[in-house]
């Protein structure tokens, strides 16, 4: 019979169901853009950065081994990096895991410190990387982006965007708690 | 007549219209080096773009890669390398080609096979059709039979009647 004339209807209604699905996806924080990190189960790309201006410490990929930490890719520049900051900062006064900065493509050498100073300094380590260096070793598309790095310096779990309270309580505590526990032999 | 000749001038500009994003800065000394840095900039993807090669971005990421793809060249990596290079960190995501391979088979031959089905679909639709007020509409390689004496009488009969 006439399957035909019905078909462009269901066809519209499943297309629908699938869009409201997905928008649900993206509502729920399980972003349908994001790019899933080839890195994942991969040692930390080999570099070395720079101090930002005004310090003498900048750090590379060694500094991390023997220690679970926590790679944050941001910027003066970036809005949401703001957003997370504050947050960084109460996760370094509580001692939970050591953050090493990457201050991502200041324009200025200043930049960066400055708004340090302003908002506060999460970081244990600091490095500079205006030429995105650090920041293409990672596979980085955007500000801010973390990682969670094992002891023996193998990128375990990657967070695309800012970290909040529930994000950090959901997603990268549970994480970093679990691969506390694993012993380097 | 004005729109006209500035539609003229566009349109004959358009072919000179290339979308290089290369800076000058950026450009090496060696032009072979520089030429191979351009072909390996055609195949990377912006990453922050949606659809563009880094060569063709204005993305700071973009420009910054392209600088990477020439620091590469220079040191002595293949133009393999170099895409490797990119293809670990960033995935298969970063070729503006998906590689052929059995992750991606369904993208590459998936376009066909649907057409090739709704072809079918659209020939047997066509063999099995019914033509207006019932008459079967005759498909290709059936035999067509002939009318015969008395079918061709009635014929002329019934077209007489219709004319009168």
């Amino acid at each position: 019979m006439r399957v035909v004339y019905v078909l462009p209807l269901v066809m519209i209604l499943l297309l629908g169901v699938f869009s409201i699905l997905q928008l649900e996806k993206v509502g729920s924080g399980g972003g349908v853009d994001k790019l899933p990190s080839v890195l994942i189960d991969r040692p930390v790309p080999d570099f070395d950065l720079p101090p930002i201006q005004g310090r003498d410490q900048g750090w590379g990929s060694k500094d991390l081994l023997g220690q679970v930490t926590l790679v944050n890719i941001f910027g003066s520049w970036c809005v949401a990096c703001q957003q997370e900051h504050p947050y960084l900062v109460t996760i370094k006064s509580r001692d939970l895991v050591k953050i090493y900065g990457i201050d991502w493509r200041e324009k200025t050498p200043e930049a960066g410190p400055a708004w340090l100073k302003r908002y506060g300094d999460p970081y244990h380590r600091v490095g500079d990387d205006p030429k995105s260096h650090a920041a293409i070793a990672f596979g980085v598309t955007g500000a801010p982006e973390s990682f969670i790095v094992d002891k023996k310096g193998v990128i375990r779990h990657k967070h695309t965007g800012p970290i909040t309270p529930e994000v950090w309580a959901k997603e990268l505590w549970p994480v970093i708690q679990q691969l506390k526990k694993e012993k380097v032999e | 007549m004005r729109p006209t000749l500035i539609a003229a001038a566009l349109l004959a500009a358009l072919p000179f219209a290339q979308a290089w994003a290369v800076e000058p800065h950026e450009i090496l000394k060696d032009p072979t080096l520089e030429a191979r840095a351009r072909e390996v900039g055609k195949q990377l993807r912006c990453v922050v773009c949606q659809n563009q090669a880094i060569d063709d971005s204005n993305a700071e990421l973009a420009g910054d890669m392209r600088v990477l793809v020439r620091e590469r060249i220079q040191a002595g990596d293949s133009n393999q390398q170099v895409i490797d290079y990119m293809v670990d960190r960033y995935g298969d995501y970063v070729l503006l080609d998906p590689p052929f391979k059995a992750r991606t088979l369904v993208l590459w031959i998936g376009p066909g096979v649907i057409a090739l089905l709704g072809l079918g679909w659209l020939a047997s639709y066509f063999r099995r059709r019914e033509g207006v007020g019932g008459q079967t509409v005759v498909a290709a390689g059936e035999q067509v039979q002939p009318l015969s004496d008395e079918e061709r009488r009635r014929l002329d009969q019934l077209m007489k009647d219709e004319n009168a």
